[in-house]
């Protein structure tokens, strides 16, 4: 990525100049194997010899403690949620990634606008708005969109983390019980991220498979984008 | 860009720079329509419950650019805007805003912002029923606000721009943009200016006037009673029928 693109207006105070590095993004429901897939890919490139940055949503200094106390309370709306989400994007996309991309990093962002306008969008957000807002977002060299059934996820959560609150979309589908909420809601964010990656432009890879055969899907596009920066080690030995 | 209001409410806000005497003047209407039995709501720019601390903290250690502080800022709007304002407009209240999306609007965009970018994050919100711009000259506002106060604050004085090392100079030079962008504003959102260089009394009786011909015929939601403790005697228009 030498050139900052954005989707929209960007950060128009802000000389961004060429970013040597590239922006590695991985979407896909929650469950899915995302960070499993990261911390893989993240090991693989340091032993190439690439420097590597990695981020998620919710990690940024400014919102973090807010945003979680926020979510544990009961008056958090829908329109408020979404701006809090993209003061903690916005935070960490001019903190964090754009300064480790003009330092010639690989960074690996586990989810990225998309995900927000998804979960915005199946609230009621106005569409057009939630794509807006985020006019500032820096357009990704590669998003690698990992693609699972409802019931792949049901599977990987109920023998993980379990299913909660926010995952299952409680504060829309008050199902009868948290199950039947998890089913509505991420069949609803599949086939809104169905729409997205068509939109966007995602490489879609089928995660309902075997962590390592997924593993070496994304390692293979990974390796097409960084094929004018050759591992080191194809050099020296 | 912003939505018409649909509500049986009503929604009158104040804006204008620091130091423009707004804050005075929707406070003295609040008193009025109060004491005329009305039911009224006041709300701030910048006092979400939710929000404060997390825009407390980042103004402390300087965490803001000005993306941030621009999303932040509208955070704490619509915290407000989705439990109390909207919400009070849909039951018939008079909802009373010292500042309001204007401000984002003057500010964020001096700050370097996109126009249109800011413009689209507050479009869930209403064009207000009226929006009152209190204008005063530059030097007007600067003289008030640094004969009241101690210290300008950093975000305040738009240190975060490095327009000027001293802070007095930094609050003109950004005072100076925003009152730019608010000129430019009372075309695009049908503001009403009142001359801030008015006396205070002079000023209260022009909101006053524009304020009754707004509530000409209007009725809101009642109050469920006559407050026995009101320190002045509640006027009943027996035209209009209504308290």
């Amino acid at each position: 990525m030498p050139e900052a693109k954005f989707y929209g207006a960007g950060f128009p105070y802000r000389e961004i100049g060429d970013l040597p590095g590239k922006l590695i993004v991985l979407e896909g429901s929650d469950g899915v194997g995302r960070s499993t897939q990261i911390q893989l890919l993240r090991r693989w490139l340091e032993d190439e010899g690439f420097a590597v940055s990695d981020t998620g949503l919710k990690r940024s200094e400014i919102t973090q403690q807010g945003l979680e106390a926020a979510q544990k309370g009961h008056t958090l709306g829908r329109i408020t949620m979404a701006l809090f989400y993209a003061t903690d994007f916005a935070d960490r996309l001019e903190n964090q990634i754009i300064p480790a991309l003009q330092a010639g990093f690989i960074v690996l962002s586990d989810r990225y606008s998309y995900s927000i306008m998804a979960r915005d969008i199946i609230r009621g957000a106005d569409p057009d708005w939630a794509r807006k807002i985020y006019g500032f977002a820096l357009k990704p060299d590669l998003v690698l969109y990992l693609k699972a059934d409802v019931s792949d996820l049901i599977s990987r959560l109920i023998h993980g983390r379990g299913l909660n609150y926010w995952e299952s979309g409680r504060d829309i589908h008050p199902s009868n019980d948290l199950y039947d909420s998890f089913i509505d809601y991420q069949s609803e964010l599949i086939t809104l991220f169905n729409h997205l990656a068509e939109e966007f432009g995602f490489v879609t890879i089928d995660a309902g498979r075997p962590v390592m055969e997924v593993f070496t899907d994304l390692q293979n596009h990974i390796r097409d984008l960084l094929e004018d920066q050759r591992p080191i080690l194809d050099e020296i030995f | 860009m912003l939505r018409k209001n649909t509500t049986p409410g009503k929604l009158i806000i104040v804006e204008g720079i620091d130091g423009s005497g707004k804050s005075t003047q929707i406070d003295l209407l609040y008193k009025w329509l109060h004491t005329q039995g009305r039911s009224v709501y006041f709300s701030e720019w910048n006092s979400s419950g939710l929000v404060k601390s997390t825009t407390k903290r980042a103004k402390k250690r300087k965490l803001f650019t000005p993306t941030t502080f621009s999303l932040l800022q509208c955070t704490d709007f619509a915290d407000r805007w989705e439990n109390r304002i909207f919400p009070m407009l849909k039951a018939g209240v008079i909802v009373l805003a010292d500042r309001y999306a204007f401000t984002a609007f003057g500010r964020d965009v001096a700050r370097g912002v996109d126009r249109e970018w800011v413009r689209n994050l507050y479009s869930f919100a209403i064009q207000p029923d009226i929006a009152l711009y209190f204008r005063v000259p530059l030097d007007v506002s600067v003289q008030r606000i640094t004969g009241a106060r101690a210290t300008l604050k950093y975000y305040e004085a738009g240190m975060d721009l490095s327009l000027s090392e001293s802070r007095i100079e930094s609050f003109k030079l950004f005072q100076e943009r925003i009152l730019n962008e608010y000129d430019n504003m009372v075309n695009e959102f049908n503001l009403t200016v009142i001359d801030g260089n008015l006396t205070v009394q002079a000023q209260q009786r022009l909101v006053r006037g524009i304020v009754k011909q707004e509530l000409d015929g209007w009725k809101g939601l009642p109050m469920p009673e006559v407050r026995p403790h009101s320190p002045f005697p509640v006027k009943i228009d027996t035209k209009k029928g209504k308290a």
